[in-house]
């Protein structure tokens, strides 16, 4: 029941009909090679969106979309998510203009807050071609299209110091392999950066990410109106440190040990 | 309408008027990566092919005789054009050959222009000039006025190829010599099966990583796939009205590519 349908070798000069509109059947090989191109590829150029989110198919087959399916199956609004197939869209939520006009503490608030700090839109994700069933598709699509609000109720930046440890706490609250291989970008990061990651960021990931209830279960769309305080609550989730604030904090530091430029004497003039 | 005539896309069955359209598209969605993809796909031999196709024309004046008219067709992005024009310069001393390139795909062109100025020094004289046109009518291009035609990796894209191949006869001047560079069958059948499995595979797989976009590389296969034959396509040449040198076609790399040439007779 919890396994994947027994696929049976076939060639690529004779593929199996798609199971679902843009569904492309891939074999073993094409797979592997295709993950590891596809995380190589987004590693050296993490621009490329579309290769991102081909590693994140190509990665989390088997067991682990499956793993996440049974986690919303094992949950009320998980299940209804199955069954309704929501999708987080520009279109089908309400704008960020009329977002930012609900009151402050709600969570459709946050989220367009959240956006218009880091000058974004919310913008269509790519859909899913890779993953063999559409309900493992729509799965996966979920968890693409809700990565904002992940980001909008944790608190976490759009920058790369924002993302790795946000992927971090995705891959202990989601499992999916592609979250915790992005985590790795920790690497990238500057070194005042990687100590702040080092020392606060992943630790909290990594207990906030096991101890918060499952964020796939949560039906986004239906929470734009509820108290983000009281929905933290709900969740078990504990956020982090403001990392806006602490990055602001260390550049003023910086700036006060330099030398106070407007105080100092005037140069003699060559030119009078 | 719906007794309107359907052809193949690939391996889908569409409508006459519909192919163009979606050809164009798959076009302009390559049109700015095709160089690094054919390079992908044929791991760099396409220049190959392409280099002894000109020098086996031998484009340009000879001793005595006068400079060439050529059209280079569905060559949007230049390869062949500026192949020709250093040939014709450099080995037969020939500096008013000219080309007229010849696309159904604005973008192609663009990008042939482009290269054209940054890369040779053919762009923006009277040597080189790029033209939208349909390999099928050819409208703009006068009866008996062309030297030599070329068309390179573009017959498989035409909705109607003998209507294509009538049309390169009309523009041809008698004596004027058809020439075609195209993918065709892989002999003997164990390349063969090797050579399907890595079209239809690793190709395809190319596509999306390096531009993005699997299903147009999907298209380039498929229709490679639905290309008549060596023997078949000579035929059709043939049958337009052209005198066939031999059998009429020379394989290249196992049969992955062939050239057929065809002359209008005088």
């Amino acid at each position: 029941m919890n396994r994947l349908p027994a696929r049976r070798p076939f060639s690529v000069l004779s593929r199996p009909p798609p199971s679902y509109p843009g569904h492309v059947p891939v074999n073993s090989f094409e797979k592997t090679f295709l993950a590891f191109t596809s995380l190589l590829g987004s590693f050296l150029n993490p621009r490329r969106g579309d290769l991102i989110a081909l590693a994140g198919e190509t990665t989390s087959t088997p067991y682990f979309l499956p793993r996440l399916r049974r986690t919303m199956l094992s949950h009320p609004t998980g299940r209804a998510i199955l069954r309704h197939r929501p999708e987080i869209t520009p279109t089908s939520i309400p704008a960020v203009s009329t977002l930012l006009s609900y009151p402050p503490t709600t969570l459709g608030y946050t989220y367009a807050r959240w956006l218009h700090t880091h000058n974004l839109s919310p913008f269509t994700r790519p859909p899913v071609r890779y993953v063999p069933t559409p309900e493992l598709a729509y799965v996966l699509l979920r968890y693409r299209q809700s990565h904002d609000f992940y980001h909008a109720i944790t608190g976490l930046p759009a920058i790369r110091e924002g993302e790795v440890p946000l992927k971090l706490f995705e891959f202990m609250n989601l499992g999916l392999p592609m979250t915790g291989l992005a985590a790795g970008s920790y690497v990238t990061l500057k070194k005042r950066e990687r100590e702040r990651v080092w020392d606060i960021y992943f630790p909290w990931a990594i207990r906030a990410g096991l101890e918060c209830e499952a964020l796939i279960n949560v039906w986004w769309e239906k929470e734009l109106e509820s108290d983000v305080g009281e929905l933290r609550r709900r969740l078990g989730l504990v956020i982090p440190p403001d990392m806006r604030a602490l990055r602001k904090a260390e550049r003023m530091r910086e700036r006060g040990s330099a030398v106070d430029v407007s105080t100092a004497p005037a140069p003699a003039s060559a030119i009078s | 309408s719906s007794t309107e005539k359907t052809t193949h896309f690939g391996f889908q069955t569409v409508t006459e008027s519909k192919k163009a359209d979606k050809v164009a598209e798959v076009f302009s969605s390559v049109a700015s990566s095709y160089d690094r993809m054919n390079d992908v796909m044929s791991a760099g031999i396409h220049r190959l092919w392409k280099d002894h196709f000109v020098r086996s024309l031998n484009p340009g004046r000879r001793p005595g005789g006068s400079p060439m008219n050529i059209l280079d067709v569905a060559g949007g992005t230049g390869d062949i054009a500026f192949r020709i024009l250093d040939h014709a310069t450099k080995i037969n001393h020939d500096t008013q050959t000219r080309v007229t390139c010849a696309d159904i795909n604005a973008d192609m062109l663009r990008e042939g222009e482009r290269r054209s100025l940054v890369d040779t020094s053919y762009g923006g004289t009277d040597r080189i000039s790029f033209i939208v046109q349909n390999a099928e009518t050819l409208d703009a291009i006068p009866n008996n006025s062309v030297d030599l035609y070329t068309i390179s990796f573009g017959v498989r894209n035409v909705t109607n190829i003998p209507t294509a191949l009538k049309s390169a006869h009309r523009v041809l001047k008698p004596g004027g010599v058809f020439a075609c560079l195209e993918f065709s069958k892989v002999r003997p059948a164990i390349l063969d099966a090797i050579y399907q499995r890595y079209s239809f595979s690793v190709i395809p797989m190319m596509g999306q990583l390096v531009a993005g976009d699997r299903d147009s590389y999907q298209y380039l296969v498929e229709s490679i796939k639905m290309f008549p034959s060596q023997e078949e396509f000579a035929k059709m040449v043939e049958e337009a009205g052209f005198m066939l040198p031999g059998k009429g076609f020379e394989e290249l790399t196992f049969g992955v590519a062939s050239i057929w040439k065809g002359v209008k007779s005088l």
